[in-house]
């Protein structure tokens, strides 16, 4: 009370003092304004794209804290080099999450509205192919740099050629083929093989793929059975009656998530893993929640040189401890490939800005630099060298769980290396007629 | 021969979860008259509620064949609160309106039910492994099956039998059928008719939590596993006919069977196997196997 009553018998003289400060502060904080250099000023806006509900909420929801481990690097510059400048080009990132659930129209409306009202710079973003296809036309008609990130289809750029839209991981292609070289050199006495993958484009082109390099990298080995449960179906237990009745030497599966969890349960009780090896695409982003429930020797892939199967590198290792020391939990993929379509904009924007003399560059002055783009990830080396520059290839890897009982950790022995141009289709080359082809031009060790 | 024998076992397994999960439905349609969407997110609820349990039991070190019990207290615990809630708080003000709004207004529980789910549990999923495994193998010659899924079998028949008799022997069962046959006449013959719906609704909701209760221990409990449920569920009951309980056990028969036929026959159809069924059975018998049509009142 005392302090109001003081406050308004201020004298003209004291308001006069204060005005004059006042304009002393504005200057100062103006002149410091002009003071540093106008990149450093500027904010990129990024829409950050992952599913965030739903059942594919336990992909988006790692990628999404991938990308806040290393928005959080770029801003403050703690990135190991050569990522280990502040910023973009200088800018900082101010990122707009936006959860993927939903239909395509759904997806389609929340990327015009991050283009058209948000007004963001770049969208890096989707999971579902199904997203990926439909957001593609959308992003070249609104002239967006779009960058994906996760989303496994061939199809995107064997499609259609794209100015605007760059995939910074490889397609679905090489989990599969690579899986049938893992198969080929861990088990080559195999005769027989089946599978079990959901009745939707995702487990239909993986199987395809797997089959076909098969078919090539094994012809003595034969099919013995098909399952094709649908989507979430979560119980399996007519199909695993029919994996036990075949009795097959190798069972490939790219079930995820919840769908993969029962699948392990409920196998490993009926004893089906104890007759038959299980290669399982995607299984690395289960194994830590699996523990103990996941049986030892199981064939594992991360969708690349991702997480546990990541080279040893100073990168990876900064991404691991940070990712760890924020959300308690080691890494998956789904974390490092999100992630690193953030280092491949970064790299392109920068590359961009050092030859224009440290001014912040346009999306299509960004573009012919990020096309056929080679730069270091957390995980390995990224090449953009398909779908003219707009499409990655990277290296990629498969290993055999292990689980540690008296320790409680899971890891990964056997770890074989599959070099990207030996998984990867040649440039010009469809996916699905590479493998059909019986993998033609494919440079392997 | 052990194909054939796998085909029988197996739709046994899956006709008998089946019926747990869609009996309630079937009930609710008939007393009711309500097609209760939001049936799904019960399944849902039983089953987080049951994973998020049995782990709390098997942390603390107890005996663990009273992870069943548990289970069991898991789906009357969320039948009675959700069952109540829904049906006290939000069906009750909709009785007597058109059949295609209470229908709506079920989905809008469904949604609001899956959000809450997300808002309680999060994303990231629940595991109730233990009781699945406490009970081990029985094999025949290659093939083993798990005694846990066998188990589903008897608890289905306990299930059926018991309702049976409720409905037939005990006073308040009869209530419930008269309520069913016509629910004015009951209602001018003195029946408390919105005290049978509230215990109806509850009873259903009930068993709509135990079917995602006895689950949980075989799956991943993680969002959106009573989306797929109410689908099948709902293809049950349709074949079965609408509010038949008797319905809903052949229904889940036949498709429990015709699916595990499929999957070692025609694995490539099983997607789309309980639709052909339903369409097949509509075509003859648009009101279900066990449906009666029901005269229009003027």
């Amino acid at each position: 009370m005392t302090h109001s009553i003081r406050q308004t018998i201020a004298t003209p003289s004291t308001h006069a003092r204060r005005r004059s400060t006042l304009s002393i502060v504005i200057g100062l904080l103006l002149a410091l304004a002009f003071a540093t250099p106008v990149a450093a000023q500027q904010t990129m806006k990024i829409g950050v794209v992952s599913f965030l509900s739903g059942p594919a909420a336990f992909f988006g929801v790692p990628g999404r804290n991938g990308a806040e481990v290393v928005i959080e690097g770029i801003n403050n510059g703690t990135l190991p080099a050569p990522y280990n400048t502040k910023g973009i080009a200088g800018a900082t990132i101010e990122a707009v999450y936006v959860d993927e659930t939903g239909s395509t129209t759904k997806l389609v409306e929340d990327f015009r509205n991050l283009v058209q009202r948000q007004n963001v710079d770049a969208v890096i973003g989707y999971i579902g192919s199904g997203s990926c296809l439909a957001v593609a036309p959308v992003a070249e008609e609104l002239k967006m740099l779009t960058v994906f990130h996760i989303c496994g289809t061939p199809r995107i750029f064997e499609e259609k050629d794209y100015k605007y839209v760059f995939r910074t991981s490889s397609h679905s292609t090489m989990d599969n083929v690579a899986a049938a070289h893992y198969v080929a050199k861990i088990v080559p006495n195999a005769a027989t093989y089946s599978h079990i993958n959901q009745n939707y484009a995702w487990g239909q082109d993986s199987w395809r793929d797997f089959k076909l390099a098969m078919d090539h990298l094994m012809p003595n080995a034969k099919l013995s059975s098909e399952q094709w449960p649908k989507l979430f179906a979560g119980q399996y237990s007519s199909e695993i009656s029919v994996l036990l009745v075949s009795n097959s030497d190798v069972i490939h599966s790219s079930l995820w998530d919840g769908d993969l969890d029962s699948f392990v349960f409920q196998s490993g009780a009926r004893g089906l893993t104890k007759s038959s090896r299980l290669v399982l695409t995607t299984a690395e982003a289960n194994m830590y929640r699996l523990g103990a429930k996941m049986p030892d020797g199981v064939i594992i892939g991360a969708r690349g040189p991702y997480g546990v199967l990541a080279r040893d590198t100073e990168l990876n290792r900064w991404f691991q401890q940070k990712y760890f020391d924020r959300f308690g939990s080691p890494a998956i993929y789904p974390a490092y490939m999100v992630a690193q379509s953030f280092l491949g904009l970064k790299l392109a924007y920068e590359k961009t800005a050092q030859k224009l003399g440290g001014k912040m560059p346009t999306r299509e002055q960004v573009i012919p630099n990020f096309e056929h783009l080679t730069f270091e990830a957390f995980g390995t080396e990224v090449k953009m060298a398909l779908g003219k520059g707009h499409q990655a290839i990277t290296e990629t890897a498969y290993g055999q769980y292990k689980f540690d009982k008296s320790t409680g950790t899971a890891s990964i022995t056997n770890v074989e290396r599959f070099a990207a141009e030996c998984v990867n289709p040649p440039e010009g080359v469809k996916a699905d007629d590479w493998v059909k082809g019986g993998l033609k031009g494919a440079k392997c060790n | 021969m052990l194909t054939l024998l796998a085909i029988l076992v197996d739709g046994l397994v899956y006709a008998s979860w089946l019926f747990i999960v869609a009996v309630g439905l079937s009930l609710i349609f008939g007393v009711m008259k309500i097609l209760n969407v939001a049936h799904g997110s019960l399944y849902a609820f039983g089953a987080y509620a049951a994973a998020t349990l049995i782990g709390a039991y098997f942390n603390a070190g107890w005996a663990p064949l009273g992870s069943f019990a548990v289970m069991l207290l898991a789906a009357v615990a969320v039948g009675a609160i959700l069952g109540l809630a829904l049906e006290r708080g939000l069906l009750r003000f909709m009785y007597g309106r058109d059949e295609v709004i209470i229908v709506l207004v079920t989905y809008a529980a469904f949604l609001i039910l899956e959000d809450s789910i997300l808002l309680i549990w999060g994303t990231n999923p629940y595991f109730a492994f233990q009781p699945y495994a406490l009970l081990g193998n029985a094999s025949v010659g290659r093939l083993a099956f798990a005694n846990y899924d066998l188990s589903m079998i008897g608890l289905s028949v306990v299930t059926g039998v018991l309702l049976w008799w409720a409905l037939t022997h005990t006073r308040q069962g009869k209530l419930l059928q008269a309520v069913i046959h016509d629910r004015e006449m009951a209602q001018a013959l003195g029946i408390n008719v919105t005290r049978v719906f509230t215990a109806t609704f509850v009873l259903g909701a009930m068993l709509g939590a135990l079917g995602g209760a006895v689950t949980a221990p075989q799956i991943s409990v993680t969002p959106g596993i009573g989306v797929e449920v109410i689908v099948v569920a709902f293809a049950v009951v349709v074949i079965g006919g609408m509010g038949s309980i008797p319905g809903a056990a052949i229904g889940a028969l036949i498709v429990g069977l015709i699916r595990a036929a499929t999957v070692h026959l025609f694995p490539q159809v099983e997607l789309f196997v309980i639709y052909a069924v339903m369409s097949l059975v509509l075509a003859f018998r648009p009101a279900g196997l066990f449906g009666r049509a029901a005269a229009r009142k003027i």
